[in-house]
């Protein structure tokens, strides 16, 4: 293989992304879609082949949505082997800044006509604003928030576990834990977040109206471009000597703290970080489908995410981008012809992926991926020679 | 850093030990892992423990290295650091590596890769983020990889290695910290003859420039390395000082022969 780092010396970080056959394919794939599928929507006359419908461009931004989030659990689960069955609620999280500063947007427009307090809370009876909504009416306030609290979520909830040396199953469950605690409070009508309905009917955002053509491609846009970002973001951390320490930890994290590395620091960078682009992931998810509830909160979400992830691949970063698509394509499908078996189909998926496909999607194809991937095949069946040899020299 | 230099100058100003662990008891359970265990290791010294299953060995490898704490005793690192205080990764900052009994390398990573992670340096979170390889650093992993003997082996994964190969790549590791002291838990088990041998000769060549404490069952070994033995019974020691002559101590043969 050319070695590109050789070849592009003077950029490095054109270097690595070109040594990175997954992801560079990712990105063009990207590249094309931001310009082909909002053109295909706005400029194709819609009874052409080559219409892209509006519902289908909706469609493929909240899967756009749905692989940040699996590139956001990947990099964590798949580089550091923190298995977290809560990322759903940074998620959420990020959704609900985004929902704030939507229901500020619709000002006196909603039913009761309150120009400053959103519908649910004139409906409640509530005379003032809480303090916690101040801001939201200023988009880059929001914005910031959409990362801000997922990060400061996960930097508080990760000092604390981290440090307490929580790994393992244990560490999953107590990630289920929290996003069960946030599932029952937002549930609660008295937290000022909507309650059972969350936020909804949201009229415009930065001064145009959610439901036209031109917005959606937007926000098709604006997913497709935060995806390629922090797909870059995150190939830049896992190609460093720092993602060279989470791989370690992954594999064997006692010998890290021997070589003298604080492990939790390291564990709570990447988990910030990735808390972080969940968040930017549910605040772009919002808008495109007009409502976050405290469903988005449930733990099988945050489950289901990690099932995207083991299905495309994990450790490949690009591998949990494919998985998130495929999976809800899958979803999309299933629902709509055999809803009652969706569950089973996805249960079974998890099965069989697992059983046959460990490394995913992405690691059954043997030829393809970077050079580090196909030799875990040859590291396994080496394994096995070993194994066979030993117990030849034993017996 | 200062403090650990300072300390290194009084050592040697006193004329101290690198290693004293004095009255060290640990309970597991209602277990005693390891009772009223004392010794002291010289700068400079190599030094063989020895002794059968359960007498404490690995144990007090973790109290060393902060992954256990006693329940009472003293370990000292250069006279004057307390190490129970500290946790791993500040001991093994201080310049204490440890090799584990089992051969603990960083599979997903190349030989090179291991090496570099365990280069001494910075190990902040974002040191390590825009960290760039230098050549100081390259010649430095290079030189390593020849005393371990796995140059050829440089771009191969670390999950590749043979049993051997690993426990050497995980002494090279140790060596790329720089540490003062090296402790070697079981550096011989599962190797070939010609492996063990190579491994004495690399265990003897680290011991020029720095401590090295081996924990090790296997007795011609153990002779190879030609040193001060210590040997451990029920969480103490037992007895203390060239092999042919512990091997003649009555208590010691009837620990080894006894059961």
């Amino acid at each position: 293989m050319t070695d590109y780092r050789q070849k592009y010396q003077t950029t490095p970080v054109i270097g690595w992304l070109m040594k990175d056959r997954g992801g560079m394919i990712l990105l063009a794939i990207l590249g094309l879609a931001i310009i082909l599928v909002p053109a295909g929507n706005l400029l194709v006359p819609k009874d052409s082949l080559f219409h892209v419908p509006t519902w289908a461009l909706g469609l493929l931004g909240k899967y756009l949505c749905y692989a940040l989030l699996a590139l956001s659990v990947d990099l964590i689960w798949g580089f550091c082997g923190i298995l977290s069955l809560g990322h759903g609620a940074f998620f959420a999280l990020g959704g609900y800044a985004m929902g704030m500063h939507l229901m500020r947007q619709i000002g006196d427009r909603g039913v009761y006509g309150n120009p400053l307090l959103p519908d649910f809370m004139v409906f409640l009876n509530w005379s003032e604003l809480p303090w916690y909504w101040y801001g939201f009416d200023m988009f880059p306030f929001a914005i910031v928030m959409a990362m801000f609290v997922p990060g400061l979520l996960a930097f508080v909830f990760g000092y604390l576990t981290f440090r307490s040396r929580v790994t393992g199953v244990y560490l999953s469950i107590i990630t289920q834990a929290m996003t069960y605690a946030l599932l029952l409070a937002f549930f609660r009508n008295d937290m000022g977040f909507g309650g059972n309905n969350g936020l909804t009917d949201f009229k415009d955002l930065l001064g145009f109206n959610l439901q036209t053509d031109g917005m959606r491609s937007s926000l098709f846009v604006a997913s497709a471009l935060a995806l390629a970002v922090c797909y870059i973001v995150a190939r830049g951390i896992t190609r460093s000597r720092l993602g060279k320490v989470l791989i370690a930890i992954r594999d064997a994290e006692s010998r890290v703290r021997f070589t003298g590395y604080r492990v939790e620091h390291y564990k709570l960078f990447v988990f910030t970080v990735s808390a972080v682009m969940a968040g930017i992931a549910g605040a772009l998810y919002v808008p495109q489908v007009g409502i976050i509830n405290p469903g988005e909160f449930a733990p099988a979400a945050s489950i289901e995410v990690v099932i995207w992830v083991a299905v495309g691949g994990r450790g490949t970063l690009y591998g949990a981008v494919l998985g998130a698509f495929l999976v809800n394509y899958a979803k999309t499908y299933f629902t709509g012809v055999l809803p009652e078996l969706w569950l089973f189909f996805l249960g079974g998926l998890f099965i069989a992926v697992t059983l046959l496909l460990p490394k995913g999607i992405i690691g059954a194809v043997p030829t393809f991926g970077s050079p580090d991937r196909q030799s875990v095949f040859v590291t396994w069946r080496k394994r096995l020679n070993d194994r066979r040899s030993r117990q030849g020299g034993s017996a | 850093m200062n403090a650990a230099a300072m300390s290194t100058a009084s050592a040697k100003a006193q004329g101290g030990t690198i290693l004293y662990v004095d009255g060290v008891s640990v309970t597991f359970d209602g277990f005693r892992a390891l009772n009223n265990l004392s010794f002291y290791v010289e700068p400079g010294e190599l030094r063989a423990i020895i002794g059968p299953n359960g007498a404490g060995k690995t144990t007090m490898m973790d109290i060393i290295t902060g992954k256990t704490r006693p329940d009472s005793g003293d370990v000292l690192f250069q006279s004057e650091i307390d190490l129970t205080k500290l946790d791993e990764a500040e001991i093994a900052n201080l310049g204490i590596g440890r090799k584990f009994q089992k051969p603990t390398v960083f599979e997903s990573h190349t030989v090179f890769d291991n090496l570099l992670l365990a280069c001494s340096g910075g190990r902040g979170v974002f040191q390590a983020l825009f960290h760039r390889l230098g050549t100081a650093e390259k010649q430095r992993i290079e030189e390593t990889l020849t005393t371990i003997m796995l140059t050829d082996s440089r771009d191969a994964l670390a999950a590749n290695l043979s049993h051997g190969q690993k426990q050497w790549l995980e002494i090279g590791m140790l060596l790329m910290q720089e540490p003062d002291l090296l402790l070697v838990d079981e550096p011989v088990a599962g190797m070939t003859d010609s492996e063990t041998e190579q491994t004495s000769k690399l265990l003897r060549t680290i011991a020029k420039d720095r401590s090295v404490v081996v924990v090790e069952h296997d007795m011609e070994f153990v002779r190879d390395l030609d040193c001060k033995v210590t040997v451990l019974h029920e969480g103490s020691v037992l007895a203390e000082g060239r092999l042919d002559v512990v091997q003649k101590d009555p208590r010691v043969i009837e620990v080894y022969l006894g059961r």
